[in-house]
């Protein structure tokens, strides 16, 4: 079996859920390879075992933390260097788009970014594409050198699948670019208790709708253990952290289900959120976009509506 | 200070946009525009410029013909002048080629700042930033949501998945701005009569000492196998809530064994 190298996303040694599904993918096309960097690289290798991984190629450096990007960068190029996989899986972030493409670049290789699934193909592994606001489904192949996949969250089940996970340490040589943009400052962000947006099995996102009064929708989510989401409108007003915006300009995300609230549906909104299994919505306007795509709709008001949905679910809960 | 801002004509998005039959993105039944996300570059070129001295801003882009009008906007902006590459030859070019042919005209053109969008919004990739600094061999100061140049120094505000960090980096560089960064102006009428005595220059392959055989679709690095049109999303069951609203959408949760 080939060997596919897995860039590994952890904070401190806690690996985030992308990279978990990236190890279900990854075992699709051949073995898994984990590379994991910075501070808590090695408490990263029992869980990625668990989840398949074969070896676990850890590297920990100040560089990592202090310089952005492209110290990650020689050290995907230096584990592909050692290994010779045949294809590099990275999770779908801003951050790893961008050492997916400069190590691509590095290696002759083509990249694909924001593959929603990658199977095996007759001529190496086929990536599926949303395009135009998830309006298209495409699939497509690197057709030169080791294929780069960048990989959206969401996009695979988490499948324990016990493996040698064997600890390697990665020899790194920073390139002469690694301090070219130093980090001088960083504030981590705050956490909210809830699941993280990009991840969550429910998503209860609100609107210009909602006047910047979120409890409604805040009350419902913590009621399903959902993260919270919010239009642009809602973001540009201040009522909501730019982090939780879902659409183009924010955050993608394909949770199982998604709940709108005083949300109009435009088209940047929906190249975020549409490929949600089940969408429902909840808007005053019967012309709402929104509803075109909805599962279920309520026509109403979200102060009235939601509220009475999430002492329903409470209800029955019993 | 040399700036030069990379502009991407692009598919108006709230058109009907799809492929062409060589699974290319389809750039002649829908109206193209500037991409908005490439107004915020133009924007800080234009903010960085006011506050330096002796600062020129240049609006590039690789495209077709029609390209043209997504310079004018730039141009109509406030920028001083525009370079179109146009060649037959680039037709299909995925993201390796196109960086490529960005990094060879930024070089020629000469520069001290490069400023883009944080994304297309047809390809909407993000990537092409960071391969214009690994080609050029300068910093990347990528996504920033608030950019300032002084002393030979980039600075900005990065929001990240985990934290939000400043970065700081020395000239030359490339740097991406967000939507976040600051609301683009609009062309004034006196802008809109004055770009168009602006110089535009188009250069082609040729004149970048680009091989024909390194750009366009049957070079790229990346295939496009199929392009399918999601089955639309069929409208479910809408109610209108005369009371029961939220009782009747609980019910419809539960169905789904989401409760
Ligand atoms: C380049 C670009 C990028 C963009 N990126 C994004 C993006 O990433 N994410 C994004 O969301 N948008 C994005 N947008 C903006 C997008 O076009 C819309 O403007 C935005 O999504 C609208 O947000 P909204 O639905 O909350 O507001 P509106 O469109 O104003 O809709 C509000 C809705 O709330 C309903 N409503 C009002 N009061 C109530 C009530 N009491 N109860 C129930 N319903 C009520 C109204 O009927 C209306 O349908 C982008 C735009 C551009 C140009
Ligand atoms: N053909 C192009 N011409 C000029 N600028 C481009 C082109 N393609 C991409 N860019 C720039 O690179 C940014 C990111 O593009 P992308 O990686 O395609 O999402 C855009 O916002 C533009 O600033």
């Amino acid at each position: 079996m080939p060997e596919i190298l897995v860039y590994v996303d952890h904070v401190d040694g806690a690996v985030r859920k992308p990279t978990l599904e990236l190890l279900t993918l990854a075992r699709g096309i051949g073995e898994p390879v984990a590379v994991a960097l910075g501070d808590g690289a090695a408490d990263t290798a029992a869980t990625l075992a668990e989840h398949g991984a074969t070896r676990v190629l850890v590297h920990e450096a100040p560089e990592y933390a202090a310089y952005l990007v492209v110290p990650k960068v020689d050290a995907l190029h230096a584990a592909y260097e050692a290994i010779s996989p045949a294809a590099v899986l990275v999770p779908s972030s801003a951050e790893g788009k961008e050492i997916a493409a400069r190590t691509a670049l590095r290696i002759g290789s083509g990249v694909i970014t924001d593959a929603v699934d990658v199977a095996a193909g007759g001529s190496g592994p086929v990536a599926e594409q949303s395009a135009f606001a998830a309006s298209y489904t495409t699939t497509s192949r690197v057709t030169r050198g080791t294929p780069v996949i960048t990989v959206k969250p969401n996009s695979a089940a988490v499948e324990p699948a016990p493996a040698a996970g064997a600890v390697e340490a990665l020899d790194v040589t920073f390139s002469a670019q690694a301090t070219g943009t130093k980090v001088i400052a960083r504030t981590p962000r705050e956490s909210t208790g809830r699941p993280e947006l990009t991840e969550a099995a429910i998503v209860v996102a609100g609107g210009r709708g909602t006047v910047g009064d979120f409890t409604a929708v805040e009350a419902l989510a913590d009621e399903l253990g959902a993260a919270v989401g919010a239009s642009r409108a809602a973001v540009d007003a201040g009522w909501y952290p730019h982090s939780h915006q879902v659409g183009q300009t924010g955050k993608s995300v394909s949770p199982q289900l998604y709940v709108a609230a005083g949300i109009s549906g435009a088209v940047q909104h929906r190249a975020g959120m549409q490929t949600s299994q089940t969408i429902v919505a909840v808007n005053k306007d019967p012309e709402a976009p929104i509803f075109d795509l909805a599962d279920f709709g309520v026509v109403g008001d979200l102060f009235d509506v939601v509220p009475q949905l999430t002492k329903e679910i409470d209800a029955r809960k019993g | 200070m040399k700036i030069v801002v990379c502009v991407k004509y692009v598919p108006d998005a709230t058109g009907d946009r799809k492929f062409a039959d060589d699974l290319t993105v389809d750039r002649d039944d829908v109206d193209g525009l500037l991409s908005e996300l490439d107004e915020y570059a133009v924007e800080q070129a234009l903010r960085i410029a006011e506050e330096a001295d002796e600062t020129e801003v240049t609006a590039l882009t690789v495209g077709p013909e029609d390209a043209k009008d997504a310079l004018r906007k730039a141009l109509s902006m406030g920028a001083d002048k525009a370079i179109h590459v146009e060649d037959d030859g680039l037709h299909g070019t995925d993201v390796i080629g196109t960086s490529l042919v960005l990094a060879k005209a930024i070089a020629k053109a000469g520069y001290d700042l490069v400023i883009s969008g944080m994304a297309s919004t047809d390809g909407a990739m993000g990537v092409v930033p960071a391969l214009l600094a690994e080609r050029l061999g300068v910093p990347q100061a990528t996504l920033l949501s608030e950019v300032g140049v002084e002393g030979g120094l980039v600075t900005g505000r990065r929001d990240g998945d985990a934290a939000s960090e400043r970065l700081e980096a020395r000239l030359p560089a490339v740097v991406s701005v967000t939507d976040q960064s600051g609301e683009a102006r609009y062309p004034s009428f006196k802008g809109i009569m004055a770009a168009k005595k602006k110089p535009v220059e188009t250069w082609d392959l040729s004149d970048l000492d680009i091989e024909a055989g390194s750009v366009g679709l049957e070079h790229a690095w990346t295939a496009v196998d199929s392009a399918a049109d999601r089955p639309a999303r069929t409208a479910g069951t809408v109610v209108t809530d005369e009371g029961e609203g939220g009782r009747q959408l609980a019910a419809f949760l539960a169905g789904q064994k989401f409760i």
